[in-house]
């Protein structure tokens, strides 16, 4: 458990940028995977996608509400959802990568979901009283959104020759993606050293074993580890961001301050 | 205000266990554990709330009707707080609200086996002991199966029964 608020000794700037890295991850894919609502394959597989997308929106009021504080600019989750621009975003490359089919979505989910699994369980320790209470609600629904995407990969890897043969393909889209969420900057070394989250590369370990697990019961091949992609945590996006962002962000920049 | 004018928090907690969940109506926002605490702080009655789900759409209307139910009953000042941990689990929905759930056919969460990581895994095992079968709320089989992780609110699973074929919803474990 939290045993002290380090709010005053710990760097301003390294818990905003940790929050707005965490807050970007779940509202981008949150926004991905709100793009399948009326175009899953099932209606099941609907409702699950919307549900899965509606927690990860949830979260994201979480993270940037914080960082909404920490940032003492007077700025609202909202604020930093729709009216940053793109560099000034700080999520992982991975979520951004468009849906492709069912399965390239499920397997980026699953990618996403055993890492976002194994930072919120290390964050439900952290020193910072505010972040370990909202890892702690945070850990039970991905807790879940993990058991679905474990379970969906090992059908869909171990099915018929087609879906097998797409799984792979999605996992080699994608492995390449994966490399960035496991290396820190001085920021995250900052926070590590006084207990506020893990360091990236320690989550590496469990990452691995959980995706050997799955992989090996979804018949699937681990890709080789070749040159991973990397750039989201400081700003430096694909182009997908941008048309993410347009989208996103339309509303409110078109007409500033509409309620409804 | 004298103090004799305020009402108990006890009655406040009675009047709460008549407000409805907005998405189930059969039971009460004290069937489903969310209301954490119910304290005067000076001449403001605040009641403290905790989400069931971070991105539930229902909070909102929840937090409306905890305002009007209390103003209805001529309270002006009160104020709502958002506690998050520790956070929500399906261990707090009431033994009444089980059974209302049972009623309204909603098969009830089984007690105990919320989050851990391996959820499912654990449900799937655990129900071959007969008294942690997700059993079927319309006629009571065991012999029933999961179709999706979700169902028609963030907070419920889809099961169907494979003897008399009904589908239905499993308020999930979390």
């Amino acid at each position: 458990m939290a045993t002290a608020t380090p709010e005053a000794t710990v760097d301003k700037a390294a818990l905003l940028e940790f929050l707005l890295r965490t807050g970007d991850n779940a509202l981008v894919l949150g926004h991905r995977v709100s793009e399948w609502c009326g175009h899953s394959p099932v209606l099941e597989e609907d409702i699950a996608l919307a549900n899965t997308a509606l927690d990860l929106i949830g979260q994201t009021q979480l993270w940037l509400g914080l960082a909404g504080e920490v940032g003492g600019r007077g700025r609202t989750a909202d604020d930093l959802a729709y009216l940053r621009d793109g560099y000034e975003f700080r999520n992982l490359l991975l979520v951004e990568r468009p849906n492709g089919d069912f399965g390239k979505t499920l397997m980026r989910q699953f990618l996403f979901d055993a890492w976002h699994y194994l930072l919120l369980k290390a964050l439900k320790g952290s020193t910072d009283r505010r972040i370990a209470e909202i890892a702690e609600k945070a850990f039970k629904e991905v807790a879940y959104h993990l058991e679905r995407s474990r379970d969906l990969i090992i059908r869909l890897g171990d099915g018929t020759a087609e879906s097998h043969r797409r799984m792979q393909e999605a996992l080699a889209d994608l492995w390449p993606y994966t490399g960035e969420m496991f290396v820190g900057d001085a920021s995250d070394a900052a926070l590590a050293e006084a207990g506020v989250v893990p360091s990236p590369e320690s989550l590496k370990a469990g990452w691995d074993e959980i995706v050997a697990d799955a992989l090996a019961e979804a018949t699937l091949k681990r890709p080789a580890d070749g040159y991973m992609h990397k750039g989201g945590r400081r700003g430096v996006h694909t182009e997908h961001l941008g048309y993410i962002l347009s989208e996103l962000q339309f509303l409110q920049r078109a007409y500033p301050g509409a309620t409804w | 205000m004298a103090t004799a004018l305020r009402p108990s928090v006890e009655e406040v907690w009675h009047w709460l266990s008549e407000v409805p969940d907005p998405e189930i109506p059969v039971i009460s926002l004290t069937d489903l554990g969310i209301i954490r605490d119910v304290e005067w702080r000076d001449d403001t009655l605040v009641v403290t709330v905790t989400p069931t789900y971070s991105g539930c759409p229902a909070t909102t209307v929840i937090n409306l009707d905890i305002e009007a139910a209390l103003a209805a009953k001529g309270l002006g000042k009160v104020r709502l707080e958002r506690r998050l941990s520790p956070a929500w689990t399906t261990d707090w929905i009431s033994a009444e609200g089980r059974e209302k759930l049972k009623a309204y056919g909603i098969a009830p969460p089984i007690d105990g086996t919320a989050a851990d990581g391996v959820l499912m895994k654990r449900i799937d095992r655990l129900s071959g002991r007969s008294n942690l079968t997700i059993a079927c709320p319309r006629c009571g089989s065991a012999n029933t199966e999961k179709i999706s992780q979700f169902g028609s609110t963030p907070c419920k699973a889809s099961y169907r029964c494979t003897d008399c074929l009904e589908p239905f919803d499993y308020f999930k474990c979390i």
